[in-house]
């Protein structure tokens, strides 16, 4: 069986993001970018169903500017085995993605497509739930366990009120969350051999598709900034203020 | 222009998160709400009494229990034509449909907006709240999940909509529910709290969280938990307030050996009233909160039981 894991390249989880003087969006130049973590979970759980014998080919789909090539080798170190690098300097929203990876997964025919439940940077959590309707295939977003017996997978899901369970027939689209795996570190021998597995690179008209964006960014804010208040002596002073003061309780 | 909102229920009546969802669609034009699922004269009955609803729209299918996204999706593209705006607040249940159905109608989704400034102009949370996007959308339909800690959501009561059944399109049969293990709490749900309060790693065991439970008693607070809780098995996930956890604004929040790391701080910024139990001074979420007590929470958690038992 074949997985497509695509992998987006954002501001690393670490950085504390600043927005720019001109308020056009985030400051990026100079800052470290890594792949999306909800996406890092999506490569470990396609390693893990090789390593049970369930997968057999793994394709590592990154797209955007020419270093999401460097995101691609590192799902590739990973365990993934070949990439697609779509490369194009349009913006590219959640629509546009899902376009693009339902012509490669029309090409590619896998029986899974696992994604990150969002990426951390415009926080969308769409393009998988997208990739599900274009294809016409069935979903199993914000999945913290999957079971895959030949034709079926099983999909246990973080809902509002706890788990919730899923079946699917495959082929299908599962969303991760948080708890479905640790993913591993590459280990320094996958990652030199992961420089010699292949990359294909392709543009968004050889898929034809148009990528053109259909949400303008006006502006980008700060978001309303809240004042440290005041340290308490005690808990009676405490209690005495949430009474007197706020009148919160 | 008229807006169509997806409510989601329970035995208790429409959920708060969707009441808010009514609320950012009032800002758009005319509200029809759409109930789905089976035996639903309650939920229609409720739908009903929301102000600013003109019509409940009822699809009553038993493929529709469970609100799951294949079916759910498909019906909502069928009721689309009628409709400029398309909502359903940012839950599991939102997040989880209408992307599809914006797929579906060839429209790039407005994930959790906090605020409307036009038909065509929302304001959405970017990078974890980090930063405020104001998008304009290109498309003519609009599919939209709204962040319902922004909005105040309308009362439970007080309108008077029609009620009038919708026929029930071809639904896919792809995907099928298996079971729900929910949380049991005689709680309030965290999203609909008027007072929060949540554990961090700082309380060390998840027997500890015992210690919050008079407090949240004697306030009707839900409990909820930092991310590193959660990690560490204290309590379960759907205990989590944070960036990838549940956002929430509660009157009051209390936060108990919580740190305070990005992520949380992402979860209950927007809260308006905040206060810290952290034995670190140094912690960040005092930077953040009203009332910061520096002590440790084992002795500072009994005090405050019994403070408020007091009263």
């Amino acid at each position: 069986m074949k997985i497509l894991v695509p992998v987006k390249r954002v501001v690393d989880y670490n950085v504390k993001v600043r927005v720019k003087a001109d308020g056009s969006g985030i400051e990026t130049a100079g800052v470290k970018m890594s792949m999306n973590p909800f996406d890092e979970i999506g490569v470990e759980e396609a390693v893990r169903l090789r390593e049970k014998g369930v997968a057999t080919d793994i394709v590592a789909v990154s797209m955007g500017v020419p270093q999401c090539a460097e995101t691609i080798r590192t799902a590739l170190a990973m365990g993934a085995d070949r990439g697609i690098l779509v490369e194009t300097d349009v913006e590219l929203q959640p629509l546009a993605v899902a376009k693009l990876l339902k012509a490669i997964a029309d090409k590619e025919q896998p029986r899974l497509i696992i994604l990150g439940k969002q990426a951390i940077d415009d926080d969308m959590s769409a393009t998988g739930q997208m990739l599900a309707a274009l294809l016409g295939w069935p979903q199993g977003t914000f999945a913290s366990k999957i079971t895959i017996e030949g034709d079926n997978i099983t999909v246990t899901r973080e809902v509002d009120g706890g788990l919730e369970t899923v079946a699917l027939t495959l082929p299908a689209i599962v969303t991760t969350d948080l708890r479905l795996n640790e993913p591993r570190y590459a280990s320094l021998p996958n990652i030199m051999k992961a420089r010699k597995k292949p990359i294909e690179n392709i543009k968004p008209a050889d898929l034809g598709v148009d990528p053109t964006p259909r949400l303008t960014t006006l502006k980008v804010a700060d978001p309303p900034k809240r004042q440290a208040g005041v340290k308490v002596g005690s808990v009676a002073e405490l209690v005495a203020k949430l009474r007197t003061e706020a009148k919160v309780i | 222009m008229t807006a169509l909102v997806l409510l989601e229920f329970d035995a208790s009546g429409i959920k708060q998160p969707s009441r808010g969802a009514v609320a950012a669609a009032s800002k758009l034009g005319e509200v029809h709400a759409l109930v789905a699922g089976s035996g639903l004269d309650a939920a229609a009955q409720a739908a009903a009494k929301l102000p600013g609803v003109a019509k409940v729209l009822v699809a009553d299918a038993p493929a529709l229990d469970h609100l799951l996204a294949e079916p759910t999706a498909a019906l909502l593209v069928a009721l689309a034509p009628n409709y400029d705006h398309l909502l359903a607040a940012t839950t599991a249940v939102g997040k989880n449909i209408m992307p599809r159905v914006a797929a579906l109608l060839d429209v790039q989704p407005i994930s959790d907006i906090a605020d409307v400034v036009d038909a065509d102009t929302f304001v959405r949370p970017i990078y974890a709240g980090n930063g405020m996007a104001t998008v304009k959308s290109a498309d003519t339909k609009k599919v939209i999940t709204v962040r319902a800690a922004s909005f105040d959501p309308v009362a439970a009561e007080g309108g008077s909509a029609t009620i009038e059944p919708v026929s029930i399109p071809d639904l896919p049969g792809m995907s099928r529910f298996i079971s729900a293990e929910l949380s049991k709490s005689e709680r309030p749900e965290l999203t609909a709290a008027r007072v929060v309060i949540s554990g961090g790693r700082g309380m060390q065991a998840g027997d500890n969280f015992k210690l919050l439970e008079p407090i949240a008693d004697k306030l009707g607070a839900a409990v909820g938990a930092s991310r590193a809780a959660v990690d560490a098995g204290f309590v379960p996930n759907d205990y989590q307030v944070g960036q990838t956890g549940k956002i929430v604004a509660p009157e009051l929040y209390i936060a108990v050996g919580i740190s305070g790391a990005i992520q949380h701080l992402a979860g209950m910024k927007d809260s308006k009233v905040i206060v810290a139990i952290n034995k670190d001074e140094e912690a960040p979420i005092f930077q953040v909160a009203d009332y910061g007590l520096v002590a440790d929470l084992f002795k500072a958690l009994p005090e405050l039981a019994e403070e408020l038992e007091r009263s």
